[in-house]
């Protein structure tokens, strides 16, 4: 047990060394240059003192080759320090610790409502026999997953807050704030869940142990709570996995719809001005969050189904379909939407 | 159970009130021109405490018919007529809620697969007991306690350590022991039993039917079992039930139906029932010689009168096979053993635990020969090493320890073109044929991939090598453009012993070639093998875990157990006087073997 948490730490320390890395050339390879970007504070660079922006690259170490500053603020990094916000001059921990709460509180809320109504959505969908109810609820899914988040976040706008105002259209103002954006937060992973929860349910329904419970003369809501929810669980566990990556990625789009304050924004606008230090500590305590969120679940799969056990689960034949056997792949998945999201943001 | 007489009380007792009385029942599923019939008009009695078999092959509605008795038809399975009366109640009309009411409580189930019949994630002590909490038989408590004792006459050791074990920590045979502690927790009055022990190894089958047979006549429960095995039948139905194509064909005492078959189709299936047919008429289907011995002296008019001698008496034919022990093989030109396997060990690595072992002895000194043209049957149950050790033959597994010479040439560490050499004269049938022909290929790629695979002959050859090999096996060539999935099971088996033929190899191994096919079907292959075996010589290492298969296939046989031989010998010697005990646990448990030593001898006189 404890010997899988170890490897399993390692692994994640790997995984972050690896965000960082691809971080930091993928920045590295975009064309601007930060310092002119920060001196001309969004206005044209040609009018600015050449002398000026050399002394600048000199003073964060940007004239130096590539392969000395990567090991520069790596070695910084390990030691816990990202380093100074190129944009605001404040250090990288502190600007991601007082955006962290606002987001925390829209993704943890947008997961929650998105579960939780996405497994009433599965439930709904495999207990009814109505077969066009059964139709129509199994489309609904796959409708959230296609339509993009920001138009929902605006057409939820226009009706909530400019038709009817019953919430405000943007801003960080409390629990009223909150409730539009974590509603459009919600629409992905609650799709994903009720997509994948009534696939394992319809599947685990036609196993033959739902079979024998049904000729133990087990009433339907019986079959369905104790026998199938359960063995669909670990995939719909899995998939929420893979969404906390997908959350912050998301988290970058709806901060900029509702105009919130939040690591979304922080990231979006620190991709916009290249303020690398920043962008990599956003990437960093996004893989560390994923990878965590993953570990924990990897942990909690033999309390659910007692045919996995900790350690063997890597390679244990009794680990169910679609689970990804090797976190790493899991975080560089990770790695790569949030890199790919803030990188496109930038154009 | 298989009393004559305590029929005829039975019948006496209750023939006015039958517990269990199916009239015209018309089952369908919906299908692609119109609705399928599954079962059509089917009239069934069953009587308090009888055990009745309902017999037939796949596809014939039998599984169908005791679904629909407990309400469970899978999805689009509809009752179009007929009345299953069950006590007061008619089980066609009754609504869901009603029906919930007599599974379990008044009609138990014994499904047909151990293996995924119980729910992963539960204790097996919580899904026993939940039929006794389901009806309200039990509190929490009482149930829980409960559950233990019906898993201790369910014939669980150590019922108490059982309830609270997971279902993937029991063998087989006792989470179907599991299954019927919940089939029997609320006493029902009739118990359906489909296909019960058909995923079982035969001396677990044997000692699970044994328990179920002691356990209902001591409760008094009547037994639907359905199966499509004619020596399970006769060994515990008091009446049997034949269906054909949706229809009972017959019904009848079991002694009657088995002694004085009216129907044709019972006479069929009785024909092909390999364990009860060899028990009466031993008709082996390979002649009792090696092949090879006598194609090479004198061609195929030779081979003819080699079978003919077989069916006439099948103690020549042993004494000829008795001649041809690997210590002195046949004598023809001198030719040396065509596979010798020498003292092979194969051992697996285990997961590391705390003072468990670190590896598991798959295959344990194992030695043998084959001639060329012979057949040689290595026979066990489900891990006793059989497949392991074909596949080291085959070079498909390293072996850890001991030598395979093939031909004379030492195989054991062979690499690269002397490899590739051996993959061309020696080929495998596999299993099971829905699996092993790849759905993207026509059957005529399947047949002529070996021979593409290895540059023989042009397409205009390989072509008509594929047509040649498709008569061999007497599939019309039709069949050259279709799909696998096109065909029946038996068929795509005769497509796979032509793939094996194709490179005319000298040794195939057969693995369980026959275990899932229906036993007429399964008649049919083995026939063939036996024709192709006379016809090109080829010799066969033929596992398989059913004694009754191999009594018809093969010159010799080698019983293993454990990773290990424990007895060698030819296939009349071995049948006629086993000296291992193992071997006779084994020879006993081949059902049919209680009716055939009870039954045949004096046959029963027909109650009137």
């Amino acid at each position: 047990m404890w010997r899988y948490v170890l490897r399993r730490l390692a692994q994640a320390v790997g995984v972050l060394w690896a965000a960082y890395t691809v971080t930091f050339l993928v920045l590295d390879f975009l064309p601007g240059d930060p310092v002119s970007a920060m001196a001309g504070a969004g206005m044209d660079s040609q009018g600015i003192d050449p002398a000026q922006i050399e002394k600048l690259r000199h003073q964060y170490g940007f004239d130096q080759p590539v392969l000395v500053q990567y090991f520069h603020y790596l070695t910084k990094a390990l030691r816990g320090d990202f380093g100074t916000s190129v944009s605001t001059n404040r250090s990288v921990s502190s600007v991601l610790l007082d955006a962290l709460p606002p987001t925390l509180a829209l993704t943890g809320l947008g997961l929650t409502i998105g579960v939780l109504t996405g497994g009433l959505l599965a439930f709904a969908a495999t207990y009814t026999n109505h077969r066009w109810l059964r139709q129509g609820l199994l489309s609904l899914p796959s409708l959230g997953v296609s339509v993009p988040g920001f138009w929902i976040g605006l057409m939820l706008v226009q009706l909530f807050s400019f038709r009817i105002r019953l919430f405000p259209a943007f801003g960080n103002d409390g629990l009223r704030g909150l409730i539009l954006p974590a509603v459009t937060m919600a629409v992905l992973p609650g799709a994903m869940v009720a997509q994948i929860l009534a696939r394992s349910l319809l599947t685990a329904l036609a196993e033959p142990y739902t079979q024998t419970a049904q000729a133990k003369g087990a009433g339907r809501l019986r079959v369905h709570l104790r026998h199938a929810l359960r063995n669909a669980l670990l995939p719909t566990l899995t998939i929420i996995g893979v969404l906390t990556g997908q959350l912050m990625a998301n988290a970058v789009v709806i901060e900029t719809v509702f105009s919130r304050n939040g690591l979304g924004r922080i990231t979006a606008a620190a991709v916009n001005v290249q303020d690398i230090p920043v962008v990599q500590g956003v990437v960093v305590f996004g893989t560390f969050v994923f990878v965590t969120v993953n570990l924990v679940i990897d942990l909690v799969y033999p309390l659910l189904d007692p045919r996995i056990a900790v350690g063997s689960a890597r390679r244990g034949p009794a680990r169910p379909r679609g689970t990804p056997s090797d976190p790493t792949l899991g975080g560089g998945l990770a790695t790569s939407t949030v890199v790919g999201s803030t990188a496109g943001s930038s154009r | 159970m298989g009393d004559p007489t305590m029929t005829v009380d039975q019948k006496n007792d209750q023939e006015n009130d039958p517990l269990l009385a199916i009239r015209g029942l018309s089952v369908s599923y919906p299908g692609r021109p119109g609705p399928v019939l599954a079962v059509r008009g089917l009239d069934l009695d069953i009587h308090s405490g009888e055990i009745v078999a309902l017999v037939g092959e796949s596809g014939s509605g039998k599984s169908t018919t005791a679904h629909a008795v407990i309400g469970l038809l899978p999805p689009g399975g509809r009752i179009d007529a007929g009345s299953i009366q069950f006590g007061a109640h008619d089980l066609a009309r009754l609504s869901h809620r009603e029906l919930r009411v007599i599974r379990g409580a008044g009609i138990g189930l014994v499904p047909q697969d151990p293996a995924v019949s119980l729910n992963p994630v539960q204790r097996i002590g919580d899904q026993v007991a939940e039929v006794l909490r389901i009806h309200r038989l039990a509190g929490r408590g009482e149930a829980a306690a409960a559950a233990v004792d019906l898993l201790e006459r369910a014939g669980l050791p150590e019922p108490r350590t059982r309830a609270r074990q997971y279902p993937h920590e029991l063998s087989g045979g006792m989470r179907q022991r599991a299954l019927i502690a919940i089939a029997i927790a609320a006493k029902p009055r009739l118990i359906i039993a489909d296909e019960p022990t058909s995923a079982l190894d035969v001396t677990v089958q044997r000692l699970i039917l044994d328990h179920l047979d002691q356990l209902t006549a001591e409760l008094g429960t009547a037994v639907l079992l359905v199966t499509h095995d004619l020596g399970v039948a006769a060994d515990r139905a008091q009446r049997i039930a034949v269906m054909s194509r949706g229809r009972i064909v017959e019904t009848g005492p079991t002694a009657r139906i088995l002694d004085d078959p009216r129907d044709p189709y019972t006479r069929s299936l009785l024909r092909a029932a390999p364990s009860l047919s060899a028990t009466r008429d031993l008709r082996p289907v390979v002649s009792a010689r090696p092949a090879a011995a006598l194609t090479k002296t004198v061609p195929s008019a030779d081979s003819d009168a080699g079978k003919n001698g077989a069916q006439h008496g099948s103690r020549d034919g042993g004494q000829e096979a008795a001649a041809l022990t690997p210590a002195a093989p046949a004598g023809t030109n001198g030719a040396r053993p065509l596979v010798v396997a020498d003292n092979l060990v194969k051992d697996f690595p285990l997961p590391r635990t705390a003072g468990g072992a670190r590896t598991l002895r798959a295959v344990d000194e194992v030695s043998f020969t084959i001639s060329p043209g012979e057949t040689l049957a290595l026979v066990g149950e489900s891990g006793s090493g059989k497949s392991t050790t074909a596949r080291l033959v085959l070079r498909l597994a390293d072996p850890t320890g001991g030598r395979i010479l093939f031909d004379g040439d030492d195989v054991t560490r062979a690499g690269g073109g002397r490899l590739r050499a051996l993959r061309r004269r020696a080929q495998l049938i596999y299993q099971n044929p829905y699996a092993s022909l790849d759905p993207r290929f026509t059957i005529d790629e399947v047949i002529t991939e070996p021979l593409r695979v290895f540059h023989v002959g042009d397409r205009a050859s390989r072509a008509a090598r594929a047509r040649d090999l498709l008569d061999r096996v007497a599939l019309p060539a039709s069949v050259l453009e279709r799909r696998p999935a096109e065909l029946s099971g038996g068929q795509r088996q005769r497509v796979a012993i032509a793939r094996a033929l194709a490179l005319a190899p000298e040794l195939v191994v057969c693995d369980e070639p026959v275990s899932a096919l229906d036993v007429s079907v399964q008649a049919q292959v083995l026939e063939l093998l036996g024709e192709l075996q006379s016809d090109t010589g080829v010799a066969y290492l033929f596992i398989s875990h059913d004694l009754s298969v191999v009594r018809q296939i093969a010159h010799r046989v080698a019983v293993m157990r454990s990773g290990r031989v424990v007895e060698t010998g030819t296939t009349t010697e071995l049948f006629a006087h086993p000296e291992h005990e193992y071997t006779r646990t084994l020879l006993d448990a081949i059902p049919g073997t209680a009716y055939a030593h009870h039954a045949t001898p004096a046959p029963a006189p027909g109650p009137a």
